[in-house]
């Protein structure tokens, strides 16, 4: 009975640097600022939702990059009792999710009143849900990993369904819910096993586990095993082939502006884990999973490719598109996979930075014009709907141009430049047939976008009477910004190249 | 180097920004949106000339270089210069675009029309001009674009098709050349250069490719010049997107754009893989050939007329190939020399074609009778372009042909004399089309057939004046392309150790 006599140990919690979580913390507290607020007063006047959103993300924003500052004159390190990373790569992560949200908060602000649903909880789920993307890009533990991407998770699918008089966007929501739940299952199965095998859910700790150790004394089946799950689980949020087929439907079915913020912040968010647990974790391991990487990117780019062409909804093309784009990050993590682990890791990581850096900011951009063509009711995406936009409205017709070229990697562009570093990274690793596949699957997506191209320039406009095209202030200045950053970039690389090199120094 | 004015990249960018200035005038200005434009492009046309005259006559190497680093990170610069080779193509493309816009209306549109024209000159002298792989691609795939749009946009009935064809084909040739570009950097890097740069010429003489990788890397490259020339079997998508594009988009297609190709051959063919590229000469050769044979039977069988400028346009490009891939001094003299005269005839064969279906809206040979009857001038001066394109002494067509068959003659002999046969092909098809287009007597639709305006008559007589002049006093182009040609011979038996054939009957003066 001498153990029970003893003095109960107080529990101490770990050290906290708040000023570090600060991202986190803005966005979290503005949501719940939202939340409270909103549901004690009476309808804010237009546009204020919208801009305190906005306000949040370009704070959290500024604050990531000062954060980055910090860390390139120190050293990347963890926080949280060794939870969450310190390091430049999630800071990335981070302001990229932020930009996403900062673009995608313009865009529904006209978007929700045109439908008739204004109201604080869309963004206050959008805050969340970068939040949790935020969470997923820095997380150092698996436990960690998976709280990010439920908050992710669950905010996407209430935001999916939340076109309350559309039964496609309900529709869009319990299907994503459903796929969703299940592919979560399998990723904490995969954490699971991974913990059986090492001891550890902590990513440093799973490191350190199989270092000092010969192949033979390392469990291996369980550890292959789990990070089959966990790739099955990430690639289901990523969208890559063959756990892609929840994309077009959810694409097709959520409000737009939605489906932009699910395409940006939600990919990078899960692209962030998928290369932190393989990269980071399982570097021992890459030689078991480069191939199936090298298999999965492969088939995402076909499938995404070959199966957009038979597509006649513009948000089902751009779906597939995604898929495709996936399959070209997939190339860098393939790249990525042969220097793992080592002191200098190669380009592929970079690659894929510099890639969801330029995918999110176009894809937005991409999706706010859908957004505007679909009209009232968030309907109008079949390619009919494009025809003769052109000529009523010029100038939105050029940003559409623009964006879509960038996405089908025209040069002056940054989709060029996205798409060439992921090239560059595949063939500095040899993996020559993956950098051949990737290019020739991009010739047949970019018949995708000449296809948009032809309805909005070529073809004539329809017969039936539609309502005209609106072009609303924030809106505009959402693809504004997204053409001028595509641009931008094409023209001036050396910026974003320069920063996500200095991502590959991971916090361990 | 004298840092004087950047003439290179004032070549670039005075179309670059005409595009703009030209998207800035109101549309309900047309005159004056042609009016910039016109400007823009004969801005650059000077430019070229002066080039012409500031250039170093007698120098094999590069010139007026100007290398400025861009995205240091990749190891990229802004590098641009100009030799013997890509000199007449740069001075062919300054003054075919204004000629281009003159001689041609699109009739609805003008504003992006010209902004497009504008923008296309721009990438077209840019990729003449890259010393640099990346910026070359850059160039060569964002040429894509606005010819895409000018034949989309401004076409004929089939124009979607057609320009959905040539933008996949092309793009499909360039999605090879751009892992191919990397990975020669990449493979360069461990193969003598030790750096990681796009630099051509620094690529050029420094990297020593294994045998095996060499090749690979040089059909990478050629896949994409080769459908760009196009080289048969690569072709199908020429007569769809020459025939359905309106006509200064046919003009420069045929005059400009082709030479891409041919230039890419030579520049990052011959130049970066000596070896690879004599190694594959049987292939190329035959290739050449069975397109000048092809090109030529297939125009004659065409009923529709430009249709079958876009066919001859196939064989004279067969001759290029055939004199880039005979690797002598005089075949490749012979070739650039080429490049540069079928740009004029057969753009100006366009041009011709785009006003004979102004005035009869058909391109159909069958219907049109009797010009000559009703529209001499208009005949004559279809007939001096034809006969120039045919290659009879005195017009420009000749030098081009007879160097090619002379240098390939004892460098690959049976190749040459097959290929000679195409000049009779030529001559047949083209007489035989002039014949039932201008002869006999006009029928009702003809006879009112107009007679060729001020205006057609100016850009026509400019083109004349050059058909005319180089084919009676080549020696301007030819003593500014063999120094160049020359060197880059000297440079292939270097690095291959083969010694190239010179026939000895040509001597100069002698």
């Amino acid at each position: 009975l001498s153990h029970l006599q003893q003095q109960p140990v107080p529990f101490e919690g770990p050290d906290v640097d708040w000023f570090s979580l600060s991202p986190m913390l803005v966005l979290v507290g503005t949501a719940l600022f939202l939340l409270v607020a909103g549901a004690l007063t009476p309808r804010w006047p237009r546009g204020l939702y919208a801009g305190v959103t906005a306000a949040a993300a370009i704070a959290a924003g500024v604050l990531s990059m000062v954060l980055w500052d910090d860390i390139t004159d120190s050293e990347p390190s963890t926080l949280v009792g060794d939870a969450l990373a310190f390091d430049t790569f999630a800071m990335f992560v981070a302001i990229v999710i932020c930009a996403a949200l900062l673009l995608v908060a313009l865009v529904t602000d006209d978007f929700l009143r045109r439908e008739d649903n204004d109201g604080p909880e869309v963004y206050a789920l959008y805050l969340v849900a970068a939040t949790g993307g935020i969470v997923m890009g820095a997380a150092n533990d698996l436990i960690v990993l998976f709280v990010g991407l439920k908050t992710l998770s669950l905010a996407l699918y209430v935001l999916a369904a939340s076109h309350r008089r559309r039964a496609g966007s309900t529709e869009s929501g319990i299907k994503y819910f459903i796929l969703g739940s299940f592919s979560s299952a399998f990723l904490l199965y995969g954490i699971a096993l991974v913990y059986g095998a090492t001891g550890s859910t902590n990513i440093s700790a799973i490191v350190a586990s199989f270092q000092g150790t010969t192949p033979l004394e390392r469990n291996d089946a369980l550890v292959l095993a789990g990070a089959a799950l966990l790739l099955v689980g990430l690639g289901f949020k990523v969208a890559v082939a063959p756990f892609h087929v929840w994309t077009p439907d959810v694409y097709q079915g959520a409000p737009t502006p939605v489906t932009s913020f699910m395409a940006s912040a939600g990919k990078v968010a899960a692209f962030a884990a998928l290369l932190r647990v393989f990269v980071v974790a399982l570097p021992f391991y890459r030689d078991d999973w480069g191939p199936v990487v090298w298999a999965l990117a492969l088939a995402s780019m076909l499938v995404g490719s070959i199966l957009a062409v038979v597509q006649t909804d513009v948000k089902r093309m751009l779906a597939y598109s995604s898929i495709n784009h996936a399959g070209f990050m997939l190339v860098g993590l393939e790249a990525a996979a042969h220097g793992a682990g080592e002191v200098d890791s190669g380009p592929g990581v970079p690659s894929v930075m510099v890639y969801l850096m330029a995918y999110a900011v176009m894809v937005i951009g991409t999706f706010a014009i859908v957004a505007l063509v679909a009209r009232t009711g968030d309907v109008a995406t079949d390619l009919d709907s494009y025809r003769g936009l052109g000529q009523r409205r010029p100038l939105l017709s050029l940003a559409l141009t623009v964006l879509l070229v960038a996405q089908a990697g025209v040069p002056f562009t940054s989709g060029f430049i996205a798409k060439f570093g992921v090239i560059q990274a595949a063939v500095e690793e040899r993996s020559y047939v993956l950098a051949v596949a990737a290019m020739v699957t991009s010739v047949i997506a970019a018949f995708l976008y000449l296809r948009i191209i032809v309805a909005t320039w070529i073809e004539a406009p329809g017969d039936a009477e539609r309502e005209p095209v609106a072009l609303p202030f924030s809106s505009g200045l959402a693809i504004a910004a997204s053409v001028a950053f595509t641009l931008a970039v094409g023209f001036f690389p050396d910026w974003l190249i320069d920063a996500s090199e200095v991502t590959t120094q991971f916090a361990r | 180097m004298d840092p004087g004015f950047p003439i290179l990249t004032a070549l670039i960018v005075v179309p670059a920004v005409g595009a703009i200035l030209t998207l800035l005038v109101s549309k309900h200005r047309p005159e004056v949106v042609k009016l910039v434009a016109l400007l823009a492009s004969v801005v650059t046309g000077a430019l070229s000339v002066w080039l012409v005259a500031s250039f170093e006559t007698g120098e094999g190497g590069f010139q007026f270089v100007s290398q400025h680093p861009w995205i240091e990170p990749w190891g990229i610069s802004w590098n641009v210069g100009v030799d013997g080779i890509s000199l007449p193509l740069v001075v062919l493309t300054g003054v075919l675009f204004p000629l281009a816009i003159l001689g041609a209306d699109p009739h609805h549109d003008h504003k992006p029309y010209l902004a497009w024209l504008l923008l296309l000159e721009a990438g077209v002298i840019g990729s003449f001009l890259s010393l640099d792989l990346f910026v070359f691609f850059l160039f060569f795939e964002i040429v894509l674009v606005p010819m895409y749009f000018l034949i989309g946009g401004w076409g004929y009935e089939n124009r979607v098709y057609a320009a959905t064809k040539f933008f996949l084909f092309t793009m499909a040739g360039s999605a090879f050349m751009l892992v191919g570009i990397v990975a020669t950097v990449f493979i360069a890097r461990d193969n003598g250069v030790g750096e990681i740069t796009f630099n051509l010429v620094t690529l050029a003489e420094r990297a020593d490719f294994p045998l095996a990788t060499g090749r690979w890397l040089f059909f990478a490259f050629a896949i994409a010049f080769a459908v760009k020339v196009p080289v048969f079997p690569l072709h199908t998508w020429l007569p769809d997107a020459h025939t359905q594009a309106p006509t200064a988009g046919s003009v420069i297609l045929a005059a400009v754009l082709l030479k891409l190709g041919t230039y890419g051959l030579v520049r990052f063919g011959l130049y970066l893989f000596p070896e690879a590229a004599w190694w594959s000469r049987p292939l190329f050769l035959t290739l050449g050939v069975i397109g000048i044979i092809y090109g030529a039977v297939v125009a004659t069988m065409q009923k529709d007329l430009k249709r079958l400028v876009a066919y001859s346009s196939i064989a004279h490009l067969g001759f290029i190939i055939l004199g880039t891939f005979a690797i002598t001094s005089q075949a490749l003299t012979g070739g650039v020399v080429q490049m540069v005269n079928h740009g004029l005839s057969t753009g100006a064969l366009f041009l011709l074609v785009g006003w004979i279906y102004e005035r009869r809206h058909t391109r159909e040979i069958a219907e049109l009778k009797g010009i000559q009857a009703v529209a001499p001038v208009f005949a004559a001066g279809f007939m001096v372009v034809m006969l120039s394109s045919i290659g009879v002494p005195g017009l420009n067509g000749f030098i081009g042909e007879y160097l090619i068959l002379i240098g390939s003659f004892l460098a690959a002999r049976w190749w040459a004399v097959v290929a000679a046969t195409g000049v009779i092909l030529a001559a047949l098809y083209l007489l035989w089309a002039y014949q039932r287009v201008f002869h006999g007597e006009p029928d009702e639709d003809n006879s009112a057939f107009a007679e060729i305006k001020p205006r057609e008559g100016a850009v026509l007589g400019v083109i004349i004046a050059l058909i005319v002049f180089l084919g009676i006093y080549p020696k301007p182009l030819v003593e500014r392309v063999e120094p160049s040609v020359d060197a880059l011979i000297e440079h292939i038996e270097r690095r291959t150790g083969e010694t190239v054939s010179e026939p000895e009957l040509v001597e100069e003066g002698g």
